[in-house]
């Protein structure tokens, strides 16, 4: 089991991904922006980051690029969550770092099986 | 195994709902504010994502209409964001309109209704019209099917991945992808290692390598992309099928798995919840601890010993931390159910700004104390009378921009909402620059009406005071915006009710201002316990000066018959409890009584009672759900040995009195 990091600045589908994640087992870390994300990075190791994409403060994209600076970071997966099909959007996110994405709207099955596919 | 979607969302259901309402409130504010400053870039971000947030929540809830709205409304603002849009007042309508719609959505949603975008179809397409680009129709939530639609058939597909330079660093290993091929079939996979250099030159962090696959089994097209979707925009790949394997038609797609609305959502009401700072909740903490302490401390003293003098010091002294400690307490949890009034105040810039446009008048809000705190309950009860105020500010107060400038104002009127903290009493103002009220159409009616006596001499307070008489309205004519029915009158009983009250000051030609004073708390108040013959009342010790014993050597009648006190150099109207509450008791004479001066409505008035009691804490119980309104007394508490005592209510007694006064009917 991991230690996972959710990144969104909307409490309830924070909580959302939190639980799926906890009732599979796995450690979660919980962050409302970016910046909060980066720095309880710095404090523990963690193995896979779902990150929202429209946050205040620190966006994800900005996130994804200033993470992928930490040499700890440098190739760990990092989901973002988008309720976006738009390829544009996509590509900003693959540019800035990011390993692949999450649509939402998500059921846990689809979510948990996404991050066993990752982490194995 | 994953916890149900609908068990979750039933848990999260509040959360969600909270946040979607401050995120409209976000998004309408900003709107506004758009609409009056020039530069909205910074704005334009925090409302696209208010609007964004809402849809992807309403989504993952399953809440099909709002997802519809939302994803209209957030569609537009997007352009906007982009800089391809202007927001002109009317797209600003259009938008508040969405505001308002999701609200409404949402309502639904807080009462288990199925929140169905039906009604707002008009505004949809409206929205829709205006991002030109009509979009599809299908809602995010049914746009999934696509990739199970092509049907599986037994096959061979042959893959060949070059794998971009850089594909390590976007968190992509090579190998995962492998992994999820082969769970699909039988896999095959050859490695082509050509194109790395020697290890002089080698970059360990770059790979350079290219694969060919073969898996094979009952595996869609779709399936293969899916396994490569992350990845596919920075490689080259390449996926053909050896088998016959047939695209299926487009009817298949009715095959496909149908997702079910989650419309079991029971009707279980989300649990009502506030936002509370963690320093309140630190407090709190530091209180029980402070309580346990104490408690410890008198069950140290709980063995089985003789009770001398110094155990009995050390008990009292325990009890009181006691006191201090629960007093302590309550403050704290008092101060949890405090939220700043700003979330009233919200609304008005959009209600002051739509009523304006629509009475073709020029108003500024201005809005002052927004982050003093009050009581949830007490801020939800003050909303309804404030937004009546505001309006009748707006349609009776403000004057036309024309009306304005010819008696030398501004051509824009202000209307200003203050908010603070005055003793135990939270004071909203409601004040305008407007034409103010005129004595002579108020007296004018109130005498048509037979509210006073044609002869009747009344100050200007008591003139002003008539609009809150029942029946009472002033407007000619029913408008749109007040005067229907509900007048000043409701507005005070509803103040009434929560243990406050409403008084206006007037200056003609210059404005109106209407001051609502209401308990931060209605639970419970410190009160002065007194006796009236055989009678007990609590005078809430917020609105005392000072008690004092009558010297008949001080009292004496102004104009001859009302009796008043000289207390110090001060005159004092003396008020006869007994006589204003009927109530039979022993002595007559002023002078071998007490008097508690208290404050009311700013003037100094002594009450005459029999005897003070102790000075303890209240809780307070409402009259009007048990009995009935009584004039003069704003509840009744339950007394320590189970004796009931009625509430008085200053500022009341204080206007009944003087009321009296005014009509003669001070007995001699």
């Amino acid at each position: 089991m991991a230690r996972i990091m959710t990144i969104d600045d909307s409490v309830s589908m924070r909580k959302l991904v939190a639980a799926t994640l906890a009732a599979a087992g796995h450690e979660v870390v919980e962050a409302s922006n970016g910046s909060e994300g980066l720095s309880l990075a710095k404090q523990g190791l963690v193995q896979l980051f779902i990150s929202d994409i429209n946050m205040p403060v620190m966006d994800g994209l900005a996130f994804v690029k200033s993470l992928r600076t930490i040499a700890a970071y440098k190739f760990t997966p990092v989901l973002m969550l988008t309720t976006e099909m738009d390829p544009d959007k996509k590509k900003v996110a693959k540019e800035a770092g990011a390993t692949g994405w999450l649509v939402k709207p998500f059921d846990p099955d689809q979510l948990l099986a996404t991050i066993r596919k990752v982490l194995d | 195994m994953a916890p149900s979607l609908s068990e979750l969302q039933q848990q999260l259901l509040g959360t969600f709902l909270e946040e979607s309402y401050e995120g409209l409130d976000n998004l309408e504010s900003g709107l506004l504010g758009l609409e009056s400053s020039e530069d909205g870039s910074v704005a334009i971000n925090d409302i696209f994502r208010a609007a964004h947030s809402l849809k992807g929540g309403a989504a993952t809830f399953g809440f099909a209409g709002l997802t519809e709205l939302a994803h209209e409304m957030e569609t537009v603002l997007d352009d906007v964001r982009a800089g391809k849009r202007v927001v002109t007042p009317a797209l600003s309508s259009l938008l508040l309109q969405g505001v308002d719609g999701l609200r409404a959505l949402l309502a639904d949603v807080r009462q288990g209704l199925p929140a169905d975008a039906t009604a707002f179809a008009a505004l949809i397409s409206q929205l829709r019209a205006v991002s030109k680009q009509p979009k599809h129709t299908d809602a995010p939530v049914t746009s999934k099917s696509t990739v199970a639609a092509t049907r599986a058939a037994p096959g061979t597909w042959h893959i060949k991945l070059k794998a971009a330079a850089s594909i390590l660093s976007s968190g992509n290993e090579p190998l995962r992808l492998f992994r999820e091929l082969g769970s699909l079939g039988q896999l095959q996979v050859s490695c082509d290692a050509t194109d790395v250099p020697p290890l002089s030159t080698l970059e360990p962090e770059t790979c350079y390598l290219s694969w060919a696959m073969t898996v094979s089994g009952n595996i869609t097209r779709g399936q293969i992309e899916d396994v490569f979707a992350w990845v596919a925009d920075e490689c080259q790949l390449d996926i053909s099928s050896s088998a016959t394997t047939k695209e299926s038609d487009p009817s298949a797609a009715s095959a496909a798995p149908v997702r079910v609305e989650s419309g079991a959502r029971n009707a279980e009401e989300p649990l009502e919840s506030i936002r509370v700072s963690v320093g309140k909740v630190d407090q709190l903490m530091n209180m029980v601890g402070e309580l346990v302490i104490t408690q410890s401390m008198l069950g140290e003293l709980e063995d089985d010993g003789p009770i001398d003098r110094a155990r009995l010091a050390r008990i009292r002294e325990g009890l009181s931390l006691l006191a201090r400690n629960t007093r302590s307490l309550q403050d704290s949890v008092m101060r949890l159910r405090s939220i700043p009034v700003s979330i009233v105040f919200a609304r008005f810039p959009r209600l002051v700004r739509d009523t304006s446009q629509s009475l073709n008048k020029k108003v500024d809000l201005r809005l002052t104390g927004q982050t003093t705190e009050v009581d949830k309950t007490v801020l939800e009860k003050l909303s309804d009378p404030l937004v009546h105020l505001v309006r009748n500010s707006l349609d009776h107060g403000v004057e036309g921009p024309q009306e304005r400038l010819a008696a030398g104002k501004p051509e824009s009127g202000t209307i200003e909402l203050r908010a603070y903290h005055r003793g135990g009493d939270i004071v909203v103002e409601v004040e305008d620059d407007g034409r103010g009220l005129s004595r002579e159409r108020i007296l004018d009616k109130a005498r048509r009406v037979g509210l006073v006596a044609d002869d009747a001499d009344l100050d200007d307070n008591a003139v002003y005071d008539l609009i809150f008489a029942p029946g009472f309205s002033t407007a000619e004519s029913v408008t749109d915006l007040s005067g229907r029915g509900v007048g000043m009158d409701v507005v005070r009983k509803n103040i009434r009710t929560l243990g406050g009250d409403v008084s206006v000051t007037t200056k003609p030609g210059k404005g109106t201002k209407v001051c609502l004073r209401v308990p931060l708390t209605l639970a419970i108040i410190d009160g002065q316990l007194v006796r009236l013959g055989d009678y007990h009342y609590v005078v809430p010790l917020l609105s005392i000066v000072e008690s004092i014993q009558v010297d008949p050597k001080f009292v004496m009648r102004v104009d001859g018959r009302i009796p008043a006190y000289r207390l110090r150099d001060e005159v004092v109207r003396m008020v006869d409890l007994a006589k204003v509450l009927a109530i039979p008791v022993a002595k007559n004479e002023a002078s071998d009584r007490l008097m508690v001066v208290v404050e009311s409505d700013g003037e100094k008035i002594g009450l005459l009672v029999d005897e003070l009691l102790a000075q303890q804490q209240v809780v307070v119980k409402s009259l009007e759900t048990n009995f009935d309104h009584v004039d003069g007394v704003s509840g009744a508490t339950v007394l320590g040995d189970g004796g009931i005592a009625f509430i008085l209510d200053i500022v009341v007694l204080g206007r009944l009195s003087r009321r009296r006064s005014a009509l003669g009917l001070v007995a001699a």
